[in-house]
């Protein structure tokens, strides 16, 4: 889950909670044809959503007139907690066919980590053929967005407005005592390779300072670039070498103290971005720096009368840069659902939100969420743009060049599962309760409970 | 001189029992402070800002109160007082049926003799250990198909049937209720109905005041059923609104509104607590048994 | 129980019938109908993958098999029992310290009121919400490991260690519901015939005396049932792990519990597997309410011709 995850730890966990909800009626495929003649289309829009993110986005696409003034928009929000919003929309989804065209949900919003679920099932049309988005209007979005939620057979079912590539933001102060530099690209080329990333880390804590904070900081760096998917072709769990070396370089850093033992989310992880913090830096995405980090530091929040400004806590001591590898983290998807009475409006929708330059530029610039238009962030990128939290920096300029390098051709439809429950499985090994081997055979056993279609 | 042993035996009786008291005294402290200590970060948590609260704890208020307090209430797409109707609405519904009932079905086992009675009690103590989340899963298809989503009626009515409220009012039953004041009823004319309802009831009270209060608390606190049956706003409950807050977006996460709307959560059923712990207090049945 | 005494009540027993219907009948279909589908599908294969449906295909008693012989339920349900009995002793001892006390006509302790809406409120908050706080309480960076830090012991982390987790998920269990067990006991005492006890200090029987030989006995039906809802409530357990571990009973799976387990199985909508841990569960939870049902009859019989006597003697 993307920036929900703010959902501090606890929530995290209830992700493995249950449940259903409607098998019965069994999964009828829905019809892929869609109707697009004007008296077919009908006056409700159903939105099924997890939290009220899209409703305010979705003010720009009331804003742009193109909302028809006699249909009614319906925004369904479940909770993600105890996977409940994946729940409501499966039984939803399975009922597609049975209820009645005003209640059929038009539009769905995913999350990247379990997207193929949705996207290689006939529950979901294709942007192009069926809704009627041109390829040149969708060829300005950024290709690892595509990717992801590319179906097996290379059909595009969704779209987005967002990007989220990742960077590493470090301390300047610690880098320069460290590094003896705070510049970002004196900084990067230490930190280019693991290799070099691990030789830092051990300068770092010669100087008493930690490298990471906690266990999974480095995780989606390693789990965005593995060589082949969680699952081959014969359903078995493949564990690739790339995330092997990450269970390998957590345990060195465990054990030689190059980090706080933390965890994402938790206390002990937010608390060292603050300005109490001796971690050298976090790796973060578009949306967690100017958010999350900047938040965390501060010494005196916004809200109690602290400024966002050089002198409050740490605010002008984070630098980015690239880090070892490019990944990304986060980000929401716009479906269309099959069966859907509404596929004009939903093709204007997309074409708005997602495809057109000047709406999201100026989300971009009303809130700072980085969006999905390779032109427009260009732009933004060899502007004059600074951040004074980060020192100075552009670094709409380093994200810009770090979103066309992600590779997400490698996803499966079990990502988020495995990737929950080998982070889970591998922190007893971290805390020196279990060994690798008992450690690994842990995750075997929560992943085949969870998939049970599963081998390993 | 027995009167002067008697005094002194009174003055050493006085002693022990200041000590005891003492001793009393300093253990429920104790344990107060224990209940007491998650209570006082939630509150002092729902003083604190967001940032400040995910940088750690802290046992000083902060001074974001009024402002989480108003962003909780500001908040158009949490419609916070609907739920709150809602969830005491569910929550009051289940405890009045689950207690009138399983009175109704402890007196029917009590009172009456019948050829499956036994079978009828055995069968409630079966069924009562087993886990609800068992039948989850065939719940919730059923009542999707019976078309009572998105109704009160799948989070209400089965409160009728609680077997360990049942359980309850039945062993309370046996050891308060003495079968002669039915049959005097009895003699006097009264219907079987009326006896239940102005003779058995009024003795149960303090049975039925904490069942009440316990029923009351887990259907208010309850998320993971009534989660997977509403989704419309104007039948969200409580729970279900701390879900919709906790997996808010970046923009909007906002933990102090988190812990305020938990400190919303809590009043009313403390207050519901209150009221009836008193109930129970009162309701002691010191003239029933006796007659 | 009084039947032989009281040969009129035959002619009311299509009352006991009609009170029984409400039950039954909300049980029946809320409850049995969906317990049955759950029944049924224990023989099936039959789960989803994403949106991708895997059965139903009969397998006869091939889920059973599984569960019994090839899954780890017994260290489980060895979980469960630990944490529980963890958590239930010392609830039981403090929940009858407590109703004794606040029940003791000579004590006549002040602020009770007090006292007990403090004791019971544990109970208000929602688990999640419980968890979160204790999660924040007892975080390597708490106020307890401040504590420990500044008394000069080194940092303990609670949920990296079997003890600590197993022991927070009991000391959780046991503040959330010891404040409960002392209302019910309470009620229990205070239902007692005041005129018996006074009869007893008369007779110069001193407080312990009178706890022991009057009120235990008599609330031995409250107590058995503490004991039955306090073994249900230890066979569910399941939101507070499931928080606090991150549902996969950290360390090493020493804190997972039974439901947790079948938890793991409705995730993925396996309706066989969990069927057939259903039954399973079911079947184990019927054993233990006939044997405790057992003890509870024999012990209403004994009490409630105690009573008798009693009643007539005063």
């Amino acid at each position: 889950m993307k920036k929900g995850k703010f959902t501090s730890l606890m929530l995290a966990g209830m992700m493995a909670v249950t449940t259903l909800a409607g098998c019965g009626s069994g999964g009828k495929q829905a019809a892929s044809k869609v109707d697009t003649s004007e008296a077919a289309q009908g006056k409700v829009l159903n939105i099924y959503c997890w939290n009220t993110e899209f409703q305010d986005r979705f003010e720009y696409f009331k804003k742009s007139g193109k909302l028809p003034s006699d249909v009614k928009v319906n925004f369904v929000v479940t909770p993600n907690e105890n996977n409940a919003y994946q729940n409501a929309l499966d039984a939803a989804l399975l009922k597609q066919n049975d209820v009645p065209a005003d209640e059929k949900i038009d539009i769905f919003l995913i999350e990247a980590d379990y997207a193929l679920k949705y996207v290689d099932s006939d529950y979901t049309l294709d942007v192009v053929n069926d809704i009627g988005l041109s390829k040149d209007a969708l060829a300005d979005q950024y290709q690892y967005t595509k990717d992801i939620v590319t179906d097996s057979k290379g059909v595009q079912k969704g779209t987005t407005w967002q990007a989220t590539p990742g960077l590493f933001a470090y301390r300047r102060s610690i880098a320069k005592d460290v590094l003896g530099t705070d510049d970002p690209d004196a900084v990067q080329a230490q930190l280019s390779s693991w290799d070099k990333f691990n030789a830092v880390a051990e300068k770092a804590s010669e100087k008493g300072y930690k490298m990471l904070s906690g266990y999974d900081d480095a995780y989606r760096v390693f789990s965005n670039n593995v060589s082949a998917p969680w699952v081959d072709s014969n359903n078995k769990i493949v564990i690739d070498d790339n995330i092997m070396k990450w269970v390998d370089q957590t345990k060195t850093f465990t054990e030689k103290g190059y980090n706080n033992k933390s965890s994402l989310w938790d206390n002990v992880w937010q608390a060292d971005q603050g300005p109490k913090g001796n971690v050298f830096g976090f790796f973060y995405s578009t949306w967690g720096i100017n958010f999350t980090l900047l938040g965390n530091a501060l010494e005196t929040p916004v809200k109690e009368g602290g400024k966002e400004e050089v002198g409050n806590g740490i605010y002008g001591d984070y630098a980015v840069c690239q880090g070892p590898q490019s990944y990304y983290w986060g980000g929401t998807w716009i479906c269309a659902a099959a069966g859907t009475d509404n596929p004009n409006l939903i093709k204007e929708i997309m074409q708005t939100m997602t495809c057109d330059k000047d709406t999201e530029v100026q989300i971009t610039k009303d809130t700072q969420d980085y969006t999905n238009t390779i032109s427009g962030m260009n732009e933004l990128a060899n502007s004059n743009f600074k951040s004074d939290f980060l020192g100075g920096q552009n670094h709409i300029k380093l994200f810009a060049e770090a979103a066309p390098k992600i590779n997400m051709k490698n996803i499966s439809a079990y990502d988020q599962g495995l990737n929950e429950e080998f982070q889970k499985a591998m922190k007893d090994y971290f805390d020196g309760n279990v060994t690798k081997d008992k450690a690994l055979d842990n995750f075997y056993k929560a992943a085949t409970e969870k998939y049970p279609n599963l081998t390993h | 001189m027995s009167a002067v042993s008697k005094k002194k035996s009174d003055k050493k009786d006085k002693i022990i029992l200041n000590i005891q008291r003492t001793l009393c005294y300093i253990v429920l402290i104790i344990i107060s402070i224990l209940c007491l200590f998650s209570f006082y970060v939630l509150l002092i948590n729902t003083t604190r800002s967001h940032p400040d609260i995910q940088k750690g704890f802290s046992l000083i208020p902060g001074k974001s109160f009024f402002v989480n307090l108003t962003n909780l209430l500001k908040d158009k797409q949490l419609p916070v007082l609907k739920g709150m109707c809602n969830s005491l609405l569910v929550a009051s519904g289940s405890a009045v049926l689950s207690v009138y009932f399983s009175a109704l079905t402890a007196y029917a086992i009590h009172a009456y003799d019948f050829r499956f009675k036994k079978a009828a009690f055995t069968f409630i103590m079966v069924i009562m250990m087993v886990p609800t989340q068992v039948s989850a899963l065939g719940f919730i298809n059923q009542m999707s198909n019976m078309r009572l989503m998105n109704s009160f009626i799948p989070l209400i009515i089965p409160s009728i049937a609680s077997p360990v409220v049942f359980f309850f009012i039945k062993q309370y039953m046996d050891s308060v209720l003495p079968m002669e004041l039915v049959e005097a009823a009895r003699i006097d004319g009264a219907h079987e109905f009326r006896i239940f309802n102005q003779i058995v009831l009024p003795l149960m009270k303090p049975a039925i005041a904490v069942q009440a209060i316990f029923t009351f608390v887990s259907s208010w606190n309850n998320y993971f059923i009534p989660s997977l049956l509403l989704n419309k706003d104007s039948k969200k409950t409580l729970p279900i609104l701390i879900a919709q807050l906790r997996s808010a977006d970046f923009l909007k996460f906002d933990m102090g509104k988190v812990y305020m709307m938990l400190g919303c959560a809590i009043l009313p059923v403390i207050i519901v607590y209150l009221c009836l712990s008193k109930f129970i207090v009162r309701g002691v049945t010191l003239g029933g048994v006796k007659g | 129980m009084k039947r032989k005494r009281r040969s009129k009540c035959v002619s009311y027993a299509k009352w006991g019938y009609i009170f029984l219907i409400p039950f039954f009948l909300v049980y029946f279909i809320f409850q049995l109908l969906p317990l049955i589908s759950t029944f049924y599908n224990s023989f099936f294969e039959n789960y989803r993958v994403g949106l991708m449906q895997i059965g139903p295909k009969f397998v006869g008693l091939q889920n059973y098999k599984e569960i019994l012989f090839n899954s780890e339920l017994p260290i489980y349900l060895k979980n469960t029992f630990i944490i529980w009995m963890m958590g239930f002793i010392p609830q039981m001892f403090f929940s009858l310290l407590l109703a004794s006390w606040f029940t003791d006509l000579r004590l006549r302790l002040k602020c009770t009121g007090f006292f007990k809406t403090v004791i019971y409120m544990p109970n208000l908050i929602m688990a999640s919400a419980f968890s979160m706080l204790f999660y924040t309480i007892f975080s390597d960076v708490g106020p307890i490991n401040n504590l420990l830090n500044s008394m000069g012991l080194p940092t303990y982390r609670f949920l990296s260690e079997v003890a600590g987790a197993r022991g927070l998920i009991a000391l959780m269990n046991f503040l959330m519901w010891f404040g409960n067990t002392t209302i019910v006991l309470m009620a229990g005492i205070m239902g007692i015939d005041t005129s018996i006890l006074e009869a007893a200090r008369i007779d110069g029987a001193n407080s312990i005396q009178i706890f022991r030989r009057i009120t235990l006995p008599i609330i031995r039906p409250i107590m058995a049932y503490t004991l039955v809802t306090s073994l249900i409530g230890g066979i569910q357990m399941f939101d507070v792990p499931q928080i606090l571990t991150n549902g996969n009973g950290n360390p090493d799976r020493t804190s997972m519990t039974v439901i947790m387990y079948l938890n793991k199985h409705l995730y993925s909508k396996n309706y066989g597997m969990a069927g057939a841990l259903s039954v399973i569960l079911f079947i184990i939870t019927a054993i233990l309410s006939v044997a405790v049902f057992k003890y509870v009859t024999k012990d209403m019989v004994n009490v409630g011709e105690k009573k008798v006597k009693k009643a007539k003697g005063v």
